[in-house]
């Protein structure tokens, strides 16, 4: 057995939480991110869109 | 009194009503997971085989389930779209696939994680494995095809079929720990019913739909960004307020 095997053995409750629900949360963190930012991005581009026509 | 339902299956209509929906269920959402949770770690008991290891199945099993079932209803919205050229199917075809492929990320990330400590090896090529792996690979096709066509149209007809064609899939993943002998375990709930302790199945079936809450949430933004993104050379959407 090497370290790891001796220590979520050890820690089981430790290895659970940071290996399975850190990493999902952090999954589920960076997603909500990703659209929040494509909205972001998205509706300034249709407000450059509109003033660029309203300029011509 | 009747609802019109195909209002809603227009873009125009479709925005308004997905704005309203995403606190109804991104908030129930963030509720069900800490009442899951709690439930998992402060009630659930110990399992006598396997120890605190088996509290990995309130996030796993729901992911598992998630990333299958969303696969479902992708490929039933890209067909409604082939089918009946509407709009809105395709867009939230397009919406559903990241998620369900995060879905499928963390099914395998935590399944390996379990299958250390139980079997001794983060992966072996076993049925369920692999068939949970070729959907991962199935949604990475989807999107990574659907972005590399520039026409929006041509893109959602290609990703279509291979999404359609994709869902046979999910039948080999579920029935896979009983067509072969695998070395994951067989459907711990059942129709007939389950040895789960109630604690442990009171967990589960909250995390699940906390689970579903969260995608609903997010896939509604994302196809929010979509039509916006779509949309936007058609008056209605210069004309909305967060626009102005």
């Amino acid at each position: 057995m090497n370290g790891l095997d001796i220590w979520m053995r050890e820690n089981p409750i430790t290895y659970v939480v940071l290996g399975s629900y850190a990493v999902a949360f952090l999954i589920f963190a960076v997603e909500v991110a990703l659209v929040r930012h494509k909205r972001k991005i998205t509706l300034q581009q249709i407000r450059l869109m509109r003033e660029a026509g309203e300029d011509e | 009194m009747a609802i019109n339902w195909f209002k809603y299956s227009a873009p125009t209509t479709f925005y308004g009503l997905a704005g309203k929906l995403i606190p109804l269920f991104a908030i129930p959402a963030v509720v069900l997971f800490a009442v899951g949770l709690y439930i998992g770690f402060f009630v659930a008991p110990t399992d006598y085989q396997q120890g605190e290891f088996y509290r990995i199945i309130f996030i796993h099993v729901p992911a598992s389930i998630l990333s299958m079932f969303l696969y479902l209803v992708m490929a039933g919205y890209a067909a409604l779209g082939l089918i009946f050229k509407t709009r809105l199917s395709a867009m939230m075809a397009t919406a559903i696939a990241p998620t369900g492929a995060l879905f499928a990320v963390i099914s395998l990330w935590t399944g390996a994680l379990w299958g250390k400590p139980m079997w001794g090896a983060w992966w072996v090529w076993d049925a369920r494995l692999t068939s949970e792996l070729i959907l991962l690979f199935l949604y990475l096709g989807y999107i990574a095809l659907h972005a590399s066509i520039d026409d929006p149209k041509r893109a959602d007809r290609a990703s279509a079929l291979l999404a359609i064609v994709g869902s046979v899939n999910v039948p080999i993943i579920y029935f896979s720990v009983k067509w072969w002998n695998t070395l994951h375990q067989g459907s711990t709930i059942k129709f007939s019913g389950t040895s789960m302790h109630v604690a442990m199945q009171q967990a589960m079936f909250i995390t699940l739909l906390a689970c579903w809450f969260y995608a609903i949430a997010v896939v509604l933004a994302r196809v929010r960004s979509i039509i916006l993104e779509r949309e936007r050379h058609t008056t209605w959407i210069n004309e909305l307020p967060e626009v102005k």
